[in-house]
């Protein structure tokens, strides 16, 4: 691995946790599509920026870029109070307008800016390693790499400090404001970071896949745990993860270094959403059938709990007598068997203790709903699980 | 077999001296003032010229028909909504700078239940605000915390990701984290909302043991028939201030009448 493979590697990996950490925010703000609005409309401000400072590294126009992004915020939130249209409308109105501003502004100045609308879009990662911070004379290192690490070290250093904050707020507004933590800073504050992040990450990687470094190691991240902490974690995981893998495949297939990170967050997306363990859609599906059963499995206990004649508790009769069509008595027999709930005697079933105290402890449960004794009973019962 | 009579404080032994009793309360300091507050939403008004004064140390339930301003009166009072005219004053002082006196609990679904934290942090919470900001909750808060929920009968629920568990149980976790917050003056809009008889009981209970602490309670309340059982104070509302004072005195037909614009009967038992 060179040297510049590796500085590429490691701008993308910086660049993913910068993103996912707003990006975590933002998910569970459901504000996933402003952030698509701000890498879209910060191009005026970066013209703009660019015309002033006439250097596209400038921390000035850094600032000026990010503040076109808190702008778009703001415009948006003000065309969505006036009631007449909802917030993904007014994100539809606001950012393509500011887009088409920045692209006519570099259509017009192309000559003297050297910008053009494939760069924003998929960034020059490809690039950045030949593009040298070169300080009394020594080369430093590529002028992305301190950028977006210095970016990243005061959105870290934002997080640790604020991090109970922006969880309250975002959790509860109402309750974040009665204690004295405006939502409104806070708000700001979240967005202007996010602008900030946006810009310094889209001289490196464009603006399709700053937005996708954002929400979707995030939207990952959501579908695995119920701890913020840990969401956090993993999003930067997965992240740093479809960084380094999204580079090699671009290396393999001799393809965009950040078409091929955005597919590799694609692929990621997908097998958490299929295999999460709780959320994913197989966990899900695995789960509702089993619910099935064990509701066929309780009706079951019910019905020997409650019939004493012999025939109504055949081996043979089950199906009659419970009306059995959809499962089948013997996944529900098995089960029981294997739970110790029934003994079967001379092909007649009776419930052992065992099932009988099951048996009222779950009626008492779904009658209830809060009976905190059969917290143990989830373990093994996906019924008692929510 | 079952274990929630254990769980729950529904008859506190434990009583607490009263401080005052009611009526004192009544000729005693003002916990709150509201004063000509106007409330608007996009500049149409749901809150006209109200005045309020709730005495220190009364248990009071605030009354009236659905969108009658109920909630948009408590977040006024809590700064959590700006009024386009009047004032508050929690013990003569603005709101922000008593904002450590007062805890708040919100009408069910005004927080995201799909947020990644479980029941022992969201009762945290409620120790944010005497930390202010920057600094971290520690032992000392979660000590707290795992108390508060011991109180409202939840501490086998803690480590419970706050969407699996049932609207009550929800309900006894935002008790939990108001409880918490240790304050002077509780608001809690709707507590008894979709919650069974038995956490009704103990909410109550938990409510009236805050009263004889000293503490002044504020509940939205729909259920008139309780009210006379529950509360010693009551306000009516709708849109404007209707009356205001002692149960025994105030909570009448008349008033239910001008409340609810049809003809009310309650069975008041004086
Ligand atoms: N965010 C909002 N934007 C616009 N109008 C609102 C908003 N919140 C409430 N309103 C309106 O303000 C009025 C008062 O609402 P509020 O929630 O205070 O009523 P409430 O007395 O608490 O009712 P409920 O018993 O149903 O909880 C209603 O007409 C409602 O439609
Ligand atoms: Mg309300």
């Amino acid at each position: 691995m060179s040297n510049a493979q590796f500085e590429i590697q490691l701008i993308a990996s910086l660049v993913a946790i910068a993103c996912a950490i707003p990006g975590t925010f933002l998910v569970l703000r459901k504000m996933a599509m402003i952030s698509d609005a701000i890498s879209h409309a910060i191009l005026p401000g970066l013209v703009i920026g660019f015309f002033i400072t006439q250097d596209l590294n400038s921390p000035l126009l850094i600032l000026l870029a990010a503040l076109t992004g808190v702008v778009t915020v703001i415009l948006v939130e003000r065309i969505q109070k006036t009631g007449l249209v909802k917030e993904d409308t007014a994100i539809g109105l606001v950012f393509p307008a500011l887009f088409s501003i920045g692209v006519i502004m570099i259509a017009k100045n192309a000559n003297d800016v050297h910008l053009d609308v494939d760069a924003v879009l998929l960034g020059e990662l490809a690039f950045a390693p030949f593009d040298r911070l070169i300080v009394a004379g020594i080369n430093i290192g590529p002028k992305s790499l301190w950028i977006i690490g210095t970016i990243l070290t005061i959105t870290v250093g934002l997080l640790i400090a604020f991090f109970k904050e922006l969880k309250v707020s975002t959790f509860d507004a109402g309750l974040s404001a009665s204690l004295g933590f405006s939502p409104v800073v806070i708000h700001y504050g979240l967005m202007t970071m996010a602008s900030i992040t946006t810009v310094g990450a889209f001289d490196a990687v464009g603006a399709i896949l700053v937005v996708a470094l954002m929400i979707a190691p995030a939207a990952c991240a959501y579908l695995l745990t119920t701890d913020l902490k840990k969401m956090l974690g993993l999003a930067i995981v997965f992240g740093v993860f479809a960084a380094v893998s999204g580079y090699w495949v671009a290396h393999w297939l001799d393809a965009s270094i950040a078409g091929s990170i955005t597919t590799m967050l694609g692929v990621v997306f997908l097998i958490v959403y299929l295999f999460a363990p709780n959320k994913g859609l197989i966990a899900v599906m695995y789960r509702e059938k089993q619910q099935r059963i064990e509701v066929s499995l309780l009706t079951f206990l019910l019905h020997l709990k409650n019939h004493n004649e012999k025939e109504e508790r055949h081996v043979n009769h089950l199906n009659e007598h419970i009306n059995w069509q959809k499962v089948k008595s013997k996944t529900v027999l098995d089960l029981a068997l294997k739970n110790n709930m029934i003994l079967i005697d001379d092909k007649i079933v009776a419930l052992t203790d065992k099932g009988d105290e099951f048996t009222s402890k779950a009626i008492d449960y779904i009658i209830t709903n809060e009976d905190a004794q059969i917290e143990d009973m989830k373990e093994d019962f996906f019924l008692f699980r929510g | 077999m079952n274990s929630r009579d254990t769980m729950i404080n529904t008859n506190p032994s434990n009583e607490i001296p009263a401080s005052q009793s009611v009526d004192e309360a009544g000729a005693g300091i003002l916990a709150v003032k509201v004063d000509d507050l106007t409330v608007a939403y996009n500049y149409k008004p749901v809150l006209w010229d109200i005045d309020l004064e709730i005495p220190e140390g009364v248990l009071m339930a605030i009354v009236g028909p659905n969108g009658a301003g109920k909630s948009t009166l408590i977040k006024a009072i809590l700064g959590i909504l700006k009024p386009i005219a009047g004032s508050v004053s929690i013990y003569g002082k603005p709101y922000h700078k008593q904002r450590s006196l007062v805890a708040y609990v919100p009408q069910k679904g005004s927080v995201d239940w799909d947020f990644p934290t479980v029941a022992l942090d969201v009762v945290m919470m409620g120790t944010y605000g005497s930390l202010g900001w920057i600094k971290r909750p520690g032992v000392k808060e979660k000590k707290a915390a795992l108390e508060a929920l011991e109180k409202v009968g939840m501490l086998p629920f803690k480590n419970r990701q706050i969407s699996q568990l049932s609207g009550g149980q929800q309900q006894r976790i935002f008790l939990a984290r108001a409880l918490v917050q240790d304050a002077s003056i509780y608001f809690m809009d709707e507590p008894f909302q979709g919650v069974d008889a038995t956490t009704e009981i103990a909410i109550i209970n938990i409510l009236k043991e805050l009263r004889k602490a000293g503490k002044t309670v504020v509940v939205v309340h729909h259920d008139l028939q309780t009210v006379p059982e529950y509360f010693d104070w009551v306000t009516f509302l709708n849109v404007k201030k209707i009356a205001t004072g002692p149960v025994k005195d105030i909570f009448n037909d008349d008033n239910l009448t001008k409340t609810y614009g049809i003809n009310y009967k309650v069975s008041v038992q004086k």
